[in-house]
């Protein structure tokens, strides 16, 4: 097996420019380089690098395990190509033809620099096997990257739907609009309770006129932030709870043991009676 | 051992815990208050949990208990200050302290705990009648 | 998955509870877990510790980081060879007591931690552990 690998290092050493031009050729050709999002002085850098590193990587003796200590460098260099290429939005398959676009012009090569040597077939066929191998891990590399993009965009998209809004002095209003599951909920919870501590918050009114459906879990998390919130100091009152809503919660036999109002009004007037604040109309204006 | 200080404040007991305890010095927290009440003929107790980082089903208990004991001897308790991750976790832990008034802080602790005071006064007087 | 013990701490005293929690504070803070996250696991590692003194008759702590691919996570492994338990089910269950205590420490640790093991053998002590992955 070394022995192929030796054949292949010393063919990308005797040609490595050549062969370095018509790998970004093959790639411009197969449209790898999504015209114009990688400009053609990286994808040339890229490309360059990724060529050094496999010859360094062959001539040190690595053998088709990818994953040995020798092919350090060379993996580094195509785990920063591919997250690149997972941040940019490009596809798994374009990510992978980086690599596999290097086969056509390395076989090329090393027809004509083994064309009478007897083995080249076992050159040939080691080396596309060891490309194989490399264009999987960018694959793997770029579904990786992919998914921390799409926690990171989780996370934030989190942090964007539970906004705490101060309604009045010393009362809080949070909206929830939309799906709640465990984990949207429990930083639904942690923002809200902050938020009362921030704000000096006395009352804190959760509407969930915006919420589809209520099941055994939200509703547990549910009372478990108004029990929280009560070992604070602070009350809540839950307000907006459809009648669909209502009749799953009896139906599941839930005792929410809260106060609910109908509607966020509702709830706001019984929260400016609790913390002794009225509002008035002008009586000028009659 | 170290002690934790019980102030007087009208007819109001004062507890600040500042420290992490230890279960022993959380019993003998709840012996020196419920002694307190008594000797000092306080109708509240306040105490101030905010400097606390955790608590836990132990001191959860301490605090049930002196609510308890002062319910008996004829004074109200009310817990403050406790902070969101403490709050949650005893959630979580199970631990309601059903029973136990809390407050957002010591002033409006203070606040609560006349009103409360008032009202139980008043209804005693008007039991005199 | 890769383990590595970062110390051991005895638990002979109710002192000794506090030092567990200072000390897997300090080891949750340095991992950079979240304050509730923190506050979970101090709280969890606090009643089972309590349980290893009360009724293990004291016993050790051994703290481990774990790393599982990109994930860490810190296990805390309670030991005593006190005399055991008995019925673990019921020993979990909320509100059972044999102390004087809430009876929430065993499920209550269980809820505040991302994994939970116990292995007991009457007579011949009790094992549990916790993990929190960061």
């Amino acid at each position: 097996m070394p022995a192929n690998f030796d054949a292949l290092a010393n063919a990308i050493e005797q040609s490595e420019k050549d062969l370095l031009s018509r790998w970004i050729a093959a790639l411009t050709a197969v449209g790898a380089t999504r015209s114009g999002q990688t400009s053609d002085k990286d994808l040339k850098d890229a490309c360059g690098r990724f060529l050094k590193e496999l010859r360094r990587a062959l001539q040190n003796g690595a053998s088709e395990d990818i994953a040995s200590e020798q092919w350090q460098d060379a993996r580094d260099v195509l785990e920063e190509i591919s997250a690149a290429r997972a941040l940019r939005g490009y596809s798994p398959v374009e990510t992978a033809l980086f690599v596999f676009s290097l086969k056509e012009p390395l076989f090329d090569l090393l027809r004509q620099t083994l064309a009478r040597e007897k083995h080249m077939a076992d050159v040939l066929v080691a080396s596309g096997a060891l490309l194989d191998r490399l264009g999987l891990f960018t694959t793997e590399v770029y579904q990786k990257s992919r998914e921390e993009v799409i926690k990171r965009q989780q996370d934030e998209l989190l942090e964007l739907s539970t906004p705490v809004i101060q309604l009045w002095d010393k009362i809080l209003a949070l909206p929830l609009i939309g799906t709640l599951d465990s984990a949207r909920t429990q930083i639904v919870m942690e923002n809200l309770l902050q938020t009362i501590v921030d704000a000096g918050a006395e009352i804190a009114i959760i509407d969930i006129t915006g919420v589809p459906a209520v099941d055994t879990l939200v509703a547990q998390h549910l009372i478990k932030t108004v029990a929280a919130a009560r070992l604070m100091g602070a009350d809540c009152i839950i307000s907006g709870i459809r009648p669909q809503i209502a009749q799953t919660i009896v139906h599941l036999g839930l005792d929410l043991q809260v106060v609910s109002k109908a509607t966020m009004a509702d709830a706001l007037s019984l929260a400016l009676k609790k913390t002794g604040q009225k509002v008035e109309r002008l009586a000028a204006r009659g | 051992m170290d002690k934790i200080p019980i102030l007087k404040v009208g007819k109001c007991l004062l507890v600040t815990i500042q420290i992490d305890m230890h279960d022993r010095l959380a019993m003998a927290l709840q012996d020196d208050l419920t002694n307190a009440i008594v000797t000092s003929r306080a109708k509240g107790v306040l105490i101030d949990v905010s400097a606390l980082e955790i608590v836990d089903s132990f001191i959860g208990r301490m605090l049930s208990n002196i609510a308890s004991a002062s319910r008996v001897l004829d004074a109200v308790t009310i817990v403050v200050g406790m902070r969101p991750h403490v709050a949650i976790t005893l959630v979580e832990l199970g631990v309601q302290l059903s029973g136990i008034q809390t407050a957002r802080n010591v002033d409006k602790g203070l606040e609560t705990i006349s009103r409360l005071i008032e009202q139980s006064e008043s209804t005693d007087a008007y039991g005199d009648d | 998955m890769l383990t590595e013990t970062i110390e051991t701490v005895p638990i002979r005293s109710s002192e000794d509870i506090v030092r567990v929690r200072q000390k897997v504070r300090f080891q949750a803070g340095a991992m950079g877990m979240s304050l509730i996250d923190q506050t979970k696991f101090i709280t969890a590692a606090s009643e089972i510790a309590r349980n290893t003194f009360e009724y293990g008759g004291g016993g050790e702590l051994v703290m481990e980081t774990l790393r599982d691919g990109a994930r860490r996570g810190l296990r805390l492994t309670f030991l005593d060879e006190g005399p055991g338990i008995a019925d673990i089910e019921q020993a979990m269950r909320d509100h059972f007591t044999t102390g004087g205590g809430l009876g929430l420490g065993l499920g209550g640790a269980k809820r505040l931690v991302n994994e939970f093991d116990i292995e007991s053998r009457p007579g011949e002590g009790t094992r549990i552990s916790l993990i929190r992955w960061k």
